[in-house]
């Protein structure tokens, strides 16, 4: 599964991607950003702050509970500030 | 279809409004928004990080939901991304429609929606070094908000 990080998540984390084989038990986005944060010290200061992360799936926005399959393309970022 | 680019390069509102008309005798008013980069604060430069392919595909959308929810005649949605100077420009929305409120309209919505909907980040660089993410506004959702379905 290829996690991709954007803004001050991949400054926090270091990298702008990575490839990672979560265990079964992790079914969706909420239960993937949880296992993620265990990843590193690095992770777990980008994941501190739920209520400041969103995700994609696939490339489209995702809610915590969007299920999630091996093979998907998974982003995190901050809320977006385009425009 | 809607002419959308992301694009590092810098770009001439007068040239886009041009194209969008050229030829052209079915449009009657031209309605645009082109958000500029100010330097408050001794700010050096933006920085606009986004998401390959999936801002493309966000953008698509966007402007899809445009042109389903008004008769426009054309639709020109350009955003920057890279280093940006004060005074430079950073976004640019064109709609074209046959009449002037479906045109104020959906440029209005394209911007709104753009703002919360796409996946782009600003960063701030300062004179003195200092750098820093801007913080999502909860004003930008308020304006993205007023054009749900059950406001229209």
């Amino acid at each position: 599964m290829r996690i991709l990080y954007f803004a001050w998540l991949r400054q926090k984390i270091g990298v702008a991607e990575e490839e990672v084989t979560p265990p079964a038990e992790v079914l969706d986005i909420a239960g993937l950003r949880d296992w993620l944060a265990t990843r590193s010290p690095g992770h777990a200061a980008a994941f501190a702050d739920a209520k400041q992360i969103r995700a994609a799936v696939n490339q489209d926005f995702a809610t915590p509970d969007h299920p999630i399959v091996a093979g998907d393309e998974i982003a995190f970022f901050p809320p977006v500030t385009g425009g | 279809m809607a002419r959308i680019l992301v694009q590092e390069a810098l770009f001439d509102m007068a040239t886009e409004s041009a194209a969008l008309t050229a030829g052209r005798t079915d449009i009657g008013g031209v309605a645009s928004f082109l958000g500029v980069c100010r330097g408050d604060d001794a700010l050096a430069a933006m920085v606009l990080e986004h998401y390959p392919g999936m801002t493309e595909r966000a953008l698509g959308r966007i402007a899809a939901e445009a042109e389903a929810r008004w008769p426009l005649t054309g639709c020109t949605v350009i955003h920057r991304v890279g280093r940006i100077l004060p005074g430079e420009p950073i976004v640019l929305v064109l709609t074209a429609s046959a009449h002037r409120a479906a045109a104020l309209e959906s440029c209005a919505f394209l911007i709104d929606w753009l703002k919360t909907k796409a996946p782009f980040w600003k960063r701030e660089e300062f004179a003195d070094g200092d750098a820093r993410w801007v913080a999502a506004k909860n004003e930008d959702d308020a304006a993205a908000a007023r054009w749900s379905v059950k406001n229209i």
